[in-house]
């Protein structure tokens, strides 16, 4: 089913938060390598620490970094001494900041048309949730300003700010994380753009355009988890919803559909609990009623995990919910529902499994009977209300009820503002308090960075060059039409073709790179081939294989159709599966030889224009065997030879 | 807060701003809103510092301000971490927090943009509020200040201070904030100062300053407070973390700790013996290490204060100029603590000069740079002529506890003889007749 609405009329507006890895020699505050270890564990000194929650220079606390420390883990980092030091552990100071980042920053804010500021102040920003060993972001603006544009009009940049990567999750078990030091420190740029953005599409070009921007600097880091996007997403009487940890590009379209869904469906509701003039003030913990004597009764019916539960010390509370039928199972998105929603609140607040709804039993063996037992309890219709019971610990149980009681009250408001997870499948889940201001403090340990001219000269030799000048020396200098220029500077594949240009010119001309990347593909989409399933990796695996004489250039096509079907298979496997070796120019020269003397009167009777049958023929059994230039030239002389040999 | 704005911050001058003030402004090609922040010490000139609205602050030069507005005053209030008074648990032994200052007590300050000392002992722990199921806790701050500022006059002041509250014998535990530069000094200092003690003085610090969320202050102090009320030792130590991890805190001899890192948590390790006690800060128990300790006395403790203010401390080296020590006679210095090199040398040509300052009634310790393991003037020919000379092999004595040492000594004799028999006396286990295997950089 489809959840687009019409964005027009229900007022979306999105913003984004671009954070690019840049490609530097080493960490952005120390002199560590900007590579990720294959294997964290390897060599790795295993540290175990805990964080508070620290107090703004105001004095207030950060209600993301309040909910946090109330969790109060413990962390634990991988440090190998190949991808981190002290820096990284919080053990030493920050090194001066890396040079070569704040080069490359300034370049990407230059070319974004943002005002870069006088002097840059690093700040501190509160993270507690053990991404950073320190208990903050180091983070700087450098810009303010500017704007991108996109087909469905401008979108304005709010700031630009250098900062350093977190500490990579690698797992997370029993209120213990575990976080790799190798990505901490890595210099980030992070683009936040206005809220401009008025449609899914729209937002998805956009984080294409700041993208391929970024990657013209030729100094940004590549692959997956090297860019990563958070959205904010609102609607009319809506609220401003951070969305967290997009890693890929084609879901952020997905992503504001589902969100601008949810907001919207959230509204209805709101609309609906007033309709139904549902007492509010009967929802509180003080009207949570135990009924575990019912599930110790029904302890044959229920399902394993329940019983488990409740044998370890657990208790089942009910929170009765008048005039809700049907609103605990209202649908928010895919397999989305509220209820689905409280179960998320009661998750990250109470460390509880998940919660049972009325709307969804029965389930669970919860049976019909058990079900009108439940309802007889509550002194609840079973036509009317509903109902949530949690099972747990008594003290998580509370603690969990708290945070769905206080959920549900905001659903007479509408729509709360928080920060959200991205999932896989374009959904989202709730994650935690939105952070406020006060999360920021200047970080003491660094002195400010006056921005000079010197700087500025050195950040101008990245700034990409800009499309006019790019269009220029795509004909001049690498030969390519204008319109295939063109074309190629607005196609998604402009960086790409120029880092192949890079790498593999003049083994591989940049016509022939460019004229691949639009008009094969534009081929072999016509013959409905889905082509955006290739990804860059692919299509730079078939040059390379093309630069080292794998195959010869006819073949590309083939190729390309057999990756796009099987995308697993690389290019040594497809080309066993098109089964070309490639033959010598004696065999060559046998083939030929075997043709022609087969059509030696055709040759002598047509001379010349013989040649493209022969030709014809010749390709028909060495196709992408060999390249075509060099059968056409032994095809010429062998011709020649025969129509001098006869005489004529 | 005109204060904070010196000749130096033109820019605000100009502007007619000053931090505090709600501003509005045209940028570049940006209007601005923000709160005016006082310039740091490396704020250029033609700067304002300006915190936008976003909590970022930037650096912004006074000549791109167009259309200043000023919009309110705002006045950063120093809050603190909860409004929730403390209460203070009557039945729990009682300890006496004494603060001096230190990265623990930090936190940042504008005039800088850099860390100082202003927390009081109070909001400490108020910020550790888990101390209090544990102890009821006392506190005066004594000084303020970071420790590479602590003098022999202050460790006096120190001295007397804690004495009075062992004579008030109610206490269980003394605890000392400190800066732990120096901290090894103070806590030697305070083991002379004060013998037969009835109760624990613990110093505690932080490697990282207690406003961040990874400041190791909250658990060395909570480790503090379990160490003053639970040590059946009565010894001048000091309670930091025992690794990087947050996982026990070492409780160390003073007279036998250095910091042996700039930055680390780690930083104090027990030189040529081990931590008197571990403590788990998380569980709240201590295990103790080291069997042979002064137990709390049953006795009146007795105050041996004052310093000499006359004692140096000088580190030998390839090349060393004699006239140092020529210097240090000729300024009537009465005693010259040595870092020799390896079993404590001098180059051979400097004894002559060691002989004079000996002949001037001065006396020489000797202690060795490589911190680990004894001094010994008798393996080598130098050595035997600088014992000649009259020198006191201080054993494997630190140079930091041999010059405070030294400077306690000289404060109660002028008999050099007298001051050799004080240095090799052990006092407070500041020498380890024992140096076993195991006691050697782990």
């Amino acid at each position: 089913m489809s959840y687009r609405l019409n964005y027009d009329e229900i007022g979306l507006r999105v913003g984004l938060e671009i954070h690019q890895q840049l490609d530097t020699k080493t960490k952005l505050f120390c002199s560590c390598p900007t590579s990720l270890a294959e294997d964290p564990y390897k060599n790795a000194v295993i540290i175990e620490r805990r964080l508070r929650v620290g107090k703004s220079e105001l004095g207030e606390i950060d209600p993301a970094a309040l909910f946090e420390f109330r969790r109060g883990r413990l962390y634990r980092y991988l440090a190998s001494p190949s991808y981190s030091c002290l820096v990284e552990l919080d053990e030493e100071p920050p090194h001066p900041v890396n040079r070569e980042a704040l080069v490359i920053a300034l370049a990407i804010a230059k070319a974004l048309r943002s005002n870069i500021v006088d002097e840059i102040y690093f700040m501190r920003k509160i993270v507690v949730d053990g991404s950073n060993t320190s208990g903050f972001q180091r983070t700087a603006i450098i810009g303010l300003g500017g704007y991108v544009e996109t087909s469905q009009g401008i979108v304005r940049i709010q700031t630009i700010a250098l900062e350093e990567d977190s500490a990579r999750k690698i797992e997370e078990k029993d209120n213990i994380v575990t976080y790799s030091l190798d990505r901490l420190g890595i210099p980030l740029i992070e683009i936040s753009t206005a809220p401009d953005i008025r449609s899914p599409e729209q937002a998805e070009e956009t984080a294409f355009r700041i993208g391929v921007l970024m990657r013209l600097t030729g100094k940004v880091k590549r692959g997956l988890g090297t860019i990563r996007q958070d959205l904010n997403i609102s609607i009319k009487n809506g609220a401003k919803i951070e969305i967290k940890g997009v890693q890929k590009l084609e879901l952020i379209s997905k992503i504001v559909e589902l969100e601008a869904y949810r907001q919207y469906r959230l509204l209805q509701l709101k609309n609906i609990l007033l309709e139904r003039e549902v007492p509010r003030e009967d929802i509180s913990l003080d009207k949570l009623v135990d009924i575990t004597d019912l599930f110790v009764n029904n302890k044959n019916k229920i399902a394993r995990f329940i019983r488990e539960i409740l044998e370890k010390n657990g208790v089942a509370l009910a929170l009765p919910l008048k005039r809700f039928k049907g609103l605990l199972g209202f649908e928010l998105g895919p397999n989305r529902r509220f209820g689905s929603e409280l179960a998320d609140h009661a998750r990250a607040w109470g460390g509880v499994g998940g919660l049972i709804h009325s709307d969804e039993l029965p389930k669970y063996g919860i049976d019909e009977e058990f079900l009108k037992e439940i309802f007889r309890r509550l002194s609840l219709s079973h036509e009317e209300d509903g109902f949530i019971i949690i099972i747990d610990e008594r003290e998580k149980v509370l603690k969990a009820f708290e945070a769905v009681i206080k959920r549900i009250h905001q659903a007479f408001e509408g729509v709360p503002q928080e920060t959200r997870a991205a999932q896989e499948d374009g959904t989202t889940r709730y994650m935690r308090p939105q952070p406020g201001s006060a999360r920021m403090y200047p970080e003491t340990d660094l002195i400010p960075v006056k921005v000079d001219e010197e700087l500025l000269k050195e950040a101008e030799k990245y700034v990409p060059e800009p499309f006019e000048i790019k269009l220029r020396r795509f004909v001049e200098e690498h030969g390519l039409s204008k319109d295939l220029a063109y074309s190629l500077i607005r196609s998604r594949y402009i960086a790409l073709y120029e880092e192949l240009v890079r790498k593999y010119s003049p083994k591989i001309s940049p016509q022939l790179i460019a004229s691949t990347l639009i008009n094969t593909l534009k081929a072999l989409s016509s013959e409905g081939l889905d082509v955006s399933q290739l990804d860059e990796k692919d299509l730079e695996e078939i040059f390379r294989a093309l630069s080292e004489d794998k195959f010869s250039k006819e073949l590309i096509p083939d190729v390309l159709r057999v990756k796009i079907k099987e995308r697993d298979k690389n290019v040594d496997e497809i080309l066993r599966i098109l089964s070309i070796k490639r033959i010598s120019l004696e065999d060559l020269e046998k083939i030929i030889d075997e043709i022609i003397s087969k059509s030696s009167e055709e040759i002598i009777k047509r001379r010349e224009r013989a040649f493209n049958i022969i030709m014809g023929r010749v390709m028909e059994s060495v196709r992408g065997k060999i390249d075509g230039k060099i059968v056409a030239e032994i095809v010429k002389r062998k011709i020649l030879e025969l129509l001098r040999s006869s005489g004529q | 807060m005109g204060s904070l704005l010196n000749e130096l911050n033109k820019a605000y001058k100009i502007l007619g701003v000053e931090p505090g003030l709600y501003i509005r402004f045209r940028y570049k090609n940006e209007i601005l809103e923000g709160v005016v922040m006082p310039p740091y010490v490396f704020t250029d000139p033609d700067i304002i510092v300006v915190k936008l609205k976003n909590g970022y602050n930037i650096g912004v030069l006074y000549s791109e301000i167009k259309d200043l507005e000023i919009i309110e005053m705002k006045k950063p209030e120093a809050g603190s971490i909860s409004s929730e008074k403390i209460v203070q648990r009557k039945d729990l032994p009682k300890i006496i927090v004494v603060g001096t200052g230190g990265t623990i007590a930090s936190k940042i300050e504008y005039e800088t943009g850099a860390v100082k000392p202003s927390t009081s002992v109070d909001e400490l722990i108020e910020a550790i509020p888990e101390v209090l199921d544990i102890a009821y806790i006392e506190s005066e701050t004594l000084f303020n200040i970071l420790s590479e500022n602590m003098r022999p006059e202050y460790w006096e002041i120190i001295a007397e201070r804690i004495y009075n509250y062992m004579r008030d014998e109610t206490y269980k535990g003394v605890i000392v904030t400190h800066g732990t530069d120096t901290m090894s000094f103070t806590a030697s200092a305070i083991a002379f100062a004060i013998q037969r003690k009835n109760i624990p003085i613990v110093f505690v610090g932080s490697q990282r300053s207690s406003d961040r969320p990874s400041s190791d202050a909250a658990l060395n102090f909570i480790g503090a407070v379990i160490t003053a009320v639970k040590a059946p030792f009565a010894e001048s130590v000091i309670a930091m973390h025992h690794e990087t991890s947050d996982t026990k805190i070492a409780v160390s001899r003073g007279v036998k700790t250095r910091k042996m890192h700039t930055s680390r948590r780690d930083t104090f390790r027990s030189i040529n013996s081990r931590p008197l006690a571990l403590v788990d800060p998380f569980k709240k128990d201590m295990e103790l290490i080291e069997k042979e300790y002064i137990p709390r006395s049953k006795e009146e403790p007795i105050l041996m204060n004052g310093f000499d203010k006359k004692v140096a401390l000088i580190y030998s080296y390839p090349g060393i100029d004699p006239e140092i020590l020529e210097f240090l006679i000729e300024k009537k210095y009465r005693g010259i603590v040595i870092a020799g090199t390896g079993f404590g040398h001098v180059p051979e040509y400097m004894i002559p000069v060691i002989r004079k300052a000996i002949n001037n009634n001065i006396a020489v310790a000797v202690t060795s740079q490589t911190l680990y393991g004894r001094v010994n003037l008798s393996v080598y020919q130098t050595g035997r002529e600088m014992l000649r000379a009259g020198v006191i092999p201080c054993e494997d004595m630190l140079p930091e506890t041999a010059y405070v040492k030294l400077s306690w000594t000289l404060y109660r004799t002028d008999n050099i003889e007298s001051v050799r028999k004080i240095m090799l006396t052990n006092y407070v286990y500041e020498m380890n007749p024992r140096l076993t295997e195991d006691l050697f950089l782990r």
